[in-house]
């Protein structure tokens, strides 16, 4: 179990930074895990807002996450319902709930699919996906 | 002043089902409304009105060329994707009771198995554009990943089972069994043909998962004087209440349940028949948990409590997505509307208050059976 490594589909498709994204994606290419945080009222968001949800500022700063938390769900692909994934299933994307009380899709390094449980502790490491894109990945917290 | 029961679904038509129609889907839309006006027996000359799916391809300029409308005064479309048959319900009787209209066709015609395939995420998928930027890039690229996502942590959090996902899909099959219209008519399910059916997205099984779908079908609102004068040997389906809400989390479903029951002004003990759009089985028991109707949906569907005949609160009569045929909702609304007339091949003894969610708590209309 522990030889075993989450092998990315090639071709899924890539981020695509928007105005509001692009600080969190241009931070993860230096290898940190940044969210997006309300610069009147604190509140974190994830995925970045225009517009705070929680008491409609538009201006925010940007916090580092120790990119810990556990997983909330899961759902495993069996069917290749994108050309993408010929080939690459099963496969198992997560999403986690961070520490920080927002949510992040993602997937598993270390876990095989059938061994993926909700409430597993994660924590996130950096996965270089080619033409200078990096994601947030996850993977078990050490010893547990 | 709301509308209700000052509006009436005075018609309902579709074409045949099928997983390739041969036709375009403007064809398909024109077939049926024509069978719904001549439900309603009014002409086509008299609709003022044409509102559409957002996602629905053929324009209204279109329909009200080919259907020779002299004076198109209401059109319009409801954005989003499939979920919005009672947004659009709600803004054509809006439209009626204003005086904006006399006659709205509300219609849809998709070749969703032909043609596009709402279940390939290269048809939905946003190429890691937009929210897609935080979710394709890690395999999430259809609306079921995103739904059994969701599933997976109902069941974590409730018990909720997938043999329970199951009993439903089961009720469901034996009502389209009862249903000729319905694309599995022939061919009955078992509990153990749903538990052993592949798994598409883990929780989601084969038979968890809606048909893809070629077809058509059309709705015809007007005042119900026009309506009972057209159609005086049968009973009337009215409008009692309609509610939407924006999707996803801009509005959860206890509040547009709030909104639609205070409007008809009836207690969820008093429907005697319901739909719910189930693009996905599972979340049938859920949206029966979230509008309030049981407590404990799992155990409810278990105890056959969905069933049409024997059931406490018969669901998705006419088979629903899942067995009948997958037109965004059109289909339970046109089986609402016919189980409020009693004309349903399961029909529900004096259905007087028939329910109609058409999105999983993002829309829903309330219909009622007015004998005159
Ligand atoms: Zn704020």
């Amino acid at each position: 179990m522990s030889d075993w490594t989450f092998e990315r589909p090639p071709e899924l498709p890539l981020p695509q930074p928007s105005e509001e994204s692009a600080p969190f994606w241009d931070a993860l290419k230096e290898r940190r895990l940044m969210l997006q945080k309300c610069a009147v009222c604190g509140a974190i968001s994830h995925p970045p807002r225009a517009k705070c949800g929680s008491c409609g500022a538009m201006e925010f700063v940007w916090q580092a996450s120790e990119g810990v938390g556990e997983v909330h769900s899961y759902v495993i692909t069996h069917q290749a319902v994108h050309p993408a994934l010929t080939g690459y299933t099963p496969f198992a994307t997560v999403e986690v709930a961070l520490a920080e009380g927002v949510r992040m899709t993602s997937n598993l390094i270390d876990t095989p699919p059938e061994q993926v449980a909700i409430g597993q502790p994660v924590q996130v490491e950096f996965m270089d996906v080619g033409e200078g894109v990096v994601l947030p990945m996850f993977r078990r917290q050490q010893g547990k | 002043m709301s509308f209700s029961n000052a509006v009436a679904i005075a018609g309902v038509g579709e074409t045949d089902y099928s997983r390739d129609s041969g036709r375009t889907e403007l064809a398909l839309s024109l077939q049926a409304i024509g069978a719904a006006l001549d439900d309603a027996g009014i002409a086509a000359a008299q609709v003022d009105g044409l509102m559409k799916w957002f996602v629905d391809t053929s324009s209204e300029a279109e329909v009200a060329v080919n259907l020779g409308i002299p004076d198109l005064a209401w059109f319009g479309e409801i954005n989003q994707a499939g979920n919005v048959g009672a947004a659009l319900v709600a803004h054509a009787a809006a439209a009626i009771h204003a005086g904006l209209a006399n006659t709205v066709v509300i219609y849809r015609g998709v070749n969703g198995r032909s043609g596009r395939r709402y279940g390939r995420g290269d048809v939905t998928g946003q190429g890691g554009r937009g929210a897609g930027a935080f979710t394709e890039p890690f395999g999430l690229l259809t609306p079921q990943h995103g739904l059994a996502m969701s599933a997976r942590r109902r069941m974590f959090e409730t018990g909720v089972t997938s043999r329970q996902f199951g009993q439903q899909a089961v009720i469901q099959r034996k009502h389209a069994n009862r249903n000729p219209r319905a694309t599995f008519h022939d061919r009955p399910l078992t509990l153990e043909d749903h538990q052993e059916s592949r798994l598409i997205v883990d929780p989601f099984h084969l038979f968890d998962c809606c048909l893809e779908s070629d077809g058509g079908g059309a709705l015809v609102l007007t005042r119900p004087e026009l309506a009972r004068e057209r159609r005086p040997d049968r009973p009337l389906a009215l409008i009692r209440a309609a509610a939407q809400s924006g999707p996803g989390q801009s509005s959860p479903v206890h509040r547009t349940a709030a909104r639609l029951f205070a409007m008809a002004g009836v207690e969820r003990s008093d429907i005697d028949v319901v739909q719910i759009y189930d693009h996905f089985g599972p979340f049938v028991l859920f949206a029966l948990e979230d509008y309030g109707f049981v407590e404990d949906a799992g155990h409810f569907v278990e105890d056959g409590g969905t069933m049409w005949d024997s059931g406490k609160l018969p669901v998705n009569t006419s088979g629903g997505h899942l067995s009948e045929v997958y037109l965004q909702g059109m289909n339970h609304l046109i089986e609402g509307v016919r189980q409020a007339r009693g004309e349903s091949t399961s029909q529900v003894p004096n259905a007087g208050l028939s329910f109609v969610d058409t999105g999983i708590g993002t829309g829903a209309v309330i219909l009622e059976r007015s004998d005159a």
